[in-house]
Parts: C-alpha cells; structure tokens; sequence
C-alpha cells in the first residue's frame, strides 16, 4: 500500500531560495537549468562481478554490479535470457533511509532502470540462451545507492549502462544441448545503450537533474529514457504534481537532445 | 572445511596460494570520510574485501519506545552486496548476515562512550561490496574509523583480524579460498590499548596449543592495524594542526 | 607529572594525552591515572585541565545556547522544533512575546508559527532526563523571516565566529549582509539583495571546509572582495 510521506524536512525559507532563485533563472549551485552535475564513472571497481561501475553524479553515488548466471527461462519466452533489476537505498546513503526490505521508491527506480534496459533491448537476450526451454543466462543487475544528494534515477542508469558495458562473461558454445565454456571472456551481447533523462518541475520551470534540495521542492519529476536512435523507450513522471501535456512534450524534446549528449559522454568514459 | 589434497595451499617454500608468508597480513588501504550525507564513514581495502562503513549518530531515536533512558542505542546492520560474492546473493538479510550484525555490533560497543547519549541511537552500517573472507573483520575496522569520523566519543579504536589454521600450520588472515579449504578461522577483533577482546569466534579445529598461537598472531595483527588506523585519521585531518597555530598568531597580530 | 601530546597536536579516540595529577577535561577521560582522548580532535593544556577540541561531532544542546531550528510539529501548547540534534526541542506558547491572552491550541498556534517556520531560539533547560526547552522570549528571537541558510558541522561554528568574533565581523562588513550562528550549525545570512546573500553563504561554506589551513579569513576576505566585485560590475 502506497502512503503519503511527511513533507520536507527543510525550513519553508530554505524551500523559499530554492524558488526564488529558480524565477531568476539561477540554481542553488550556479548551474543551467540543463546542465548535468559533475559526472565520474569509474568501471570494474568490484572484480568479483561480471561487470560494475560507480557513479558520482555531484555528491550523489550509486554502485551498480553484474552478474551473469544460469538458470530456468521464462516459460513465455523460453529461448531468451532474464534480466532482473534490483535496487537497494542502503541506510548509509541518506539519514532518511531506514534498514528493510525495498520501500516503494527503490522499486520504482528498480523498475524504471530496467524499463530502460529492457525496452531498448540494450541485452540482445536471444543471444543468451542455452537450452531453449531449460536453461538460459540470467543478467543480475544490483544498484547499491551509496549517497543521495538527488537523481538517484538517473546516476543508477547511468551506472547500469556502465556495468553493462564493463560486464564480461565466459565465452561458451551449446553443442548437443550441453554448456561448454571456452577460455576467453568476452563483453555481453549488447545492442543498445539506454540514457535517462530526469527533470524536475519547480515552480513551472523545468530544471534537469535535480538535486536533493531541488527535489525536496520540485512538484513532480518526469523521467524520459531514450535509446541511440533517439526513440523514447520509457517514462515515469513521479511526485504529486502535475505536468501539462505541451510540457511533456517540451520536456521529452529536451531529454532527447540531452540524451544524445550524455551518452556521449559515458561511453566516452567508458571507453 | 575439509583438506582438499588437489590445492596446494602451502607450496615448499612455505608460501600461500598469494605469495605470502604464514604470518602476513593481505595489503590493507584505509580511507575516511568518503561520503557526504553520513555523519561519519570509511572505506576499507583488506586483501580482496572490498568494504564500506557508515555511521549516522547519535540522532533521535526512532521509533521512540527503543531509546534507553541511561544509554544511546547503538544498532548495528552487516549486509553484503548481492554480487560480492561469487554466486549472486539474494539482497534479503540472510541469517548469517543478521548474526554477524550482532557480534559485530558486541565488538564495537564497549569501545563507544553512549553514555552519553541517552535515548539517543547511534546507527553503524557496514555494506560489503566485494567479500574475500575476513568481512566481519575488516568491516569492523572500517565502522570503528567510521564511529571516529562521526566525533563519537570512544574509548579507544576497534581493530580486528583472523587467524586460523590450514594444511596443520597456523596462519594469519585467511583468504576466501583458505577459509574455504583450511582447517580452522578464527577471527578476532581487539581494543589495543586496553588489550580487551571484543569479538572472537571460531569454527574447525584446534588444539590448545594451536589456538594459542593463532590468538597471539591474531591479537598482534590488530596492534598493526590499529596503527594504520591511527595514520588514517591522521592523514584525514592533518592539517588541522597547523591552523590552529596560525589562526591564534592572526588574531594576536 | 608527563604530558604526552603537544598542544594543538592531533589526537584519536585512546590515545595517551598526559599521566599524572591532570583535570581530564572535554572529549577526555581518565583512567589508571593517564589521561586519554575520547574523540578526534585538537589536544590543549588549560591551566590544569587537559580537554581535546573536537573536529566533528553532532550537536549536543548547552543552558544559553542561540539556535536555528525548524518548526517540526505542533502540540497543544508549544511547538516541537527540529534543532538538528539527537533531541527534539520543545517551544511553549508560555515562551513566546506573543502568549499573553492566547488560549493554546493547534489552530491558535499555527497562526503565530507553522511547520517549516525557521526560528532563533534559546536553550533554557537541558539534561540527561528530558528534551531541550527553548524561548524565544528575548531581544532579536522569534521567527525568520528572509535571508539564506547555511547549514553546517557544529563544531565548525567557533571557526566561523572566530576569536572576539573577528571572523563573522569581516563577513558582515565584507557582504553586507547580517549573519546570525546558531550553535546547532545553522547559520542565517540575511542581505539587500540575494547576491549578497549567496556571497555570504558561499564564505561559510568556503570556511567549514578550509577551517584548518593557513591564513584563511585573508582568503576568504579575498574571495568575497572578487564575488562581490563581480556582481556590482555587472550591474
């Protein structure tokens, strides 16, 4: 059951110089209402994983780690692998973040990062089939937020792609029904590389990747994940305002064009 | 744990698989304060553990029917990442994860001054982002430096380490695959200065002897950690003392 | 009679500062006749006393304190008000100007301060036993009502004063704007213009991270003297 939560734990004043600022076409931290925070992705920090990365988007950190392993496919689509996404808000990233199973904001993250994955087809997962019906490879994508300082979103997606991209398994072959691995390791089968985009609406002005004082004053937020051929694969507005459609439509013009450009940018670091 | 005489865990040059000696510690990299929400965190390096320690505290306690009227609460949460581990864990608390929780928190503890804090909770979480035996350990290690960033008044630093015991020789801080194949582990942590043990445990097989010698070359190795402990903080802060002195001469002048 | 850290030296929770007929003072304590820090901080020798200033550390409520808190939730005769310790505070309409008269209750007191409201208060009582009390009945406390916030570690608040108050003095004079340090950590910077607001908020924080170098109310006198050049420039 979903429940409102209490309101911001910050005085109305400081809720005040968020706005006000916002009206002059200014930010608590000087930056454009479309400009990304510093952005570091460092890759393969957890050897033991199939693949990882660790995000800082500003002070915001999120780990995100793979791992591949076999199990039973899905009986609707039995010759294709599975994709999970799992998100944890780790008590130690915020003081608002108790110990427990995932609460309703971690599983719509969860589900909005794999939306992106999955929509996109980022994971070519016919490729990771073994024994039609019987066995296929599972991808595990975990996202540990680790600090949140805002747009756990986006820095989790961000880190996703970059695991996906670092991730290697064993190379194999299926002869007669059986799994052979061969020596070499290679990267997953990828086909795509999903790039969310959150923007925030605070006072009527549409702010990107807002942070944590941004949020605490923001009405609602609307995510936008595109794909490298610019196609809109997955959205998610979330807060308890509302947008009106030609500011979707506004804010889904944006993200694309921003897209394009971070997506530059993490395969670059990437690379 | 069994002997498994397929791997050669100590060659005859009288090596482990890694090239150390019985008595060597695995390569340990400190460092403070590496989050910014957290009141006070560290991260630790120790062989192939790779671990983050936070702190939030001492805050108000919730739900209020916890708090100790004499005493803060100290609550202590161990959990593992699902891909630390070899084969992928289920991110649900395991029952291992929740009993390394308390003794944990049982180590740390008599090392905190909560009496300073009534009904107040003091709140350590250790999340273990790449696990090669000795996470209890080494997660210790981390939370205490983690307790003094926060500025929580302690008795003194927690360091912690195992020994154990693997093809009949008794050895120092066991790696995943010699807790996995040796014949006992047996991991300590320790409060130097007041030579006080905190948490000590043991699973395999020892004779008296044996567990004496595995306590004294685990009871040292936590004399050096501590040490590297103290260089930890030091390098966080060690500016601090040069200001003082300018600030008194500026405001003198 | 041996003091073992020199004055000023950095200190980590256990570490020997002095043996013998000492005062063990703050963030020490004492036993078998040595003296050790409790907490990571700066060692001093006052008089007799040993004490360890600390770097760190949360907010722990002192009788006169001057605070920034949040209003959190109204009662039926007072406000519980967010101080940013590990203790809720409390405000009682019998603590305000505005009392006399005023019958109590949550409607009659929301009028006079709601949930979100910043106020600057004073700690009247505090103790082991039961939550801080605040007033707010005294020259300049009550309810802000414009400025910027700067929140900060509280044990970085001497730093941003600084001896006789020479620091927080400059940073007035230098943005021209009021700046009141609550001891909790949470600071107002009050000014004409939000730009001069910002400078001043920017300063504090440029202080809570440089706290311990060398020849810092220079620098930040410095980088206030740029900011502030700028924008009447640019005007």
């Amino acid at each position: 059951m979903s429940a409102t939560r209490q309101f911001s734990p910050v005085a109305k004043l400081e809720q005040k110089t968020v706005v006000d600022l916002i009206q002059k076409g200014k930010r608590l931290d000087e930056r454009g209402a479309l400009d990304y925070r510093p952005l570091t992705i460092m890759l393969g920090t957890v050897e033991k994983a199939n693949g990882s990365a660790y995000v800082y988007l500003g002070k915001t950190k999120v780990l995100v780690g793979i791992k591949v392993e076999t199990g039973t496919p899905f009986p609707d689509t039995p010759d294709e692998g599975i994709l999970t996404v799992n998100a944890e808000f780790v008590p130690m990233a915020s003081p608002t973040f108790e110990a427990g199973p995932p609460d309703e904001n971690s599983i719509e993250l969860a589900r909005v990062v794999d939306r992106g994955i999955r929509e996109s087809k980022a994971i070519d997962l016919k490729k990771l089939c073994i024994d039609p019906g019987k066995k296929v490879f599972m991808v595990f994508v975990d996202v540990y937020v680790l600090d949140h300082d805002g747009n756990l979103i986006d820095a989790a997606a961000m880190a996703a792609l970059g695991a996906l991209v670092d991730a290697k398994m064993r190379e194999f072959e299926v002869k007669n029904g059986e799994l052979k691995y061969k020596d070499k390791m290679v990267p997953l089968p990828l086909l795509n590389h999903p790039v969310s985009i959150t923007s925030s609406k605070i006072d009527g002005t549409i702010v990107i990747d807002p942070c944590l004082e941004e949020e605490q004053v923001m009405s609602c937020r609307l995510t936008v994940t595109t794909d490298k051929n610019d196609m809109v694969c997955a959205m998610q507005k979330g807060g308890l305002g509302v947008f009106t459609p030609d500011e979707i439509k506004q804010t889904v013009s944006i993200s694309i064009g921003k897209a394009r450009e971070l997506r530059e940018k993490i395969l670059s670091k990437v690379n | 744990m069994r002997n498994d005489p397929s791997v050669q865990l100590i060659d005859n040059k009288g090596l482990r698989v890694d090239g150390r000696r019985l008595d060597e510690l695995r390569p340990i990299k400190l460092e403070v304060g590496v989050l910014d929400k957290a009141d006070g965190s560290a991260y630790i390096e120790h062989g192939k553990n790779k671990i983050l320690a936070a702190v939030y505290g001492p805050r108000e306690a919730h739900p209020k029917h916890i708090a100790l009227a004499d005493r803060a609460v100290i609550r202590c949460r161990y959990h593992m990442a699902s891909f630390s581990v070899e084969e992928r864990k289920s991110p649900a608390p395991s029952r291992r994860e929740l009993e390394l929780s308390k003794v944990i928190r049982e180590a740390l503890e008599p090392a905190i001054m909560s009496e300073y804090f009534p009904r107040a909770t003091i709140d350590i979480f250790i999340e273990v982002l790449q696990a090669d035996a000795g996470t209890r350990c080494a997660g210790i290690t981390a939370a205490s430096l983690a307790l003094a960033d926060a500025g929580i008044p302690m008795r003194e630093l927690v360091a912690a380490c195992a020994a154990g015991k693997i093809e009949g020789k008794v050895v120092l801080d066991l790696s995943d695959i010699e807790d996995k194949k040796g014949e006992a582990d047996l991991p300590i942590a320790l409060m130097p200065k007041t030579n006080a043990i905190g948490l000590i445990q043991m699973d395999g097989s020892l004779s008296e002897d044996e567990f004496k010698q595995a306590l004294d070359l685990g009871t040292d190795a936590c004399r050096k950690i501590y040490e590297m402990q103290r260089e930890a903080l030091k390098l966080k802060y060690h500016v601090a003392k040069e200001e003082i002195e300018e600030e008194v001469a500026e405001v003198k002048a | 009679m041996t003091v073992h850290a020199e004055r000023k030296q950095l200190v980590a929770p256990g570490e020997l500062l002095a043996e013998g007929p000492y005062f063990a003072g703050e963030n020490t304590y004492r036993e078998a006749g040595k003296i050790f820090s409790s907490r990571i901080g700066l060692a001093d020798l006052i008089g007799n006393k040993i004490i360890v200033v600390p770097i760190k550390g949360a907010y722990i409520p002192r009788l006169d304190d001057l605070v920034l808190g949040r209003i959190s939730d109204i009662g039926m005769s007072g406000w519980q008000v967010d101080i940013c310790a590990p203790y809720p505070a409390m405000l009682p309409l019998s603590e305000t100007p505005m009392h006399r008269g005023r019958e109590g209750g949550r409607r009659d007191l929301s009028q006079i301060l709601t949930v979100g409201d910043l106020v600057l208060a004073q700690v009247i009582a505090f103790d082991r036993t039961r939550d801080p009390l605040l007033t707010t009945k005294g020259r300049g406390l009550g309810k802000m009502t414009s400025g910027r916030v700067a929140r900060i570690s509280p044990a970085k608040i001497p730093r941003i004063i600084g001896k006789k108050g020479s620091m927080i003095t400059m940073l007035k004079k230098e943005t021209g704007t009021d700046i009141i340090a609550g001891q909790n950590g949470v600071i107002m910077a009050t000014g004409r213009n939000p730009d001069q607001e910002r400078v001043a908020v920017e300063a504090i924080y440029m202080i809570e991270r440089e706290a311990h170098t060398r020849g810092l109310t220079d620098r930040v006198k410095a980088m206030i003297q740029e900011a502030m050049k700028g924008k009447t420039v640019a005007q």
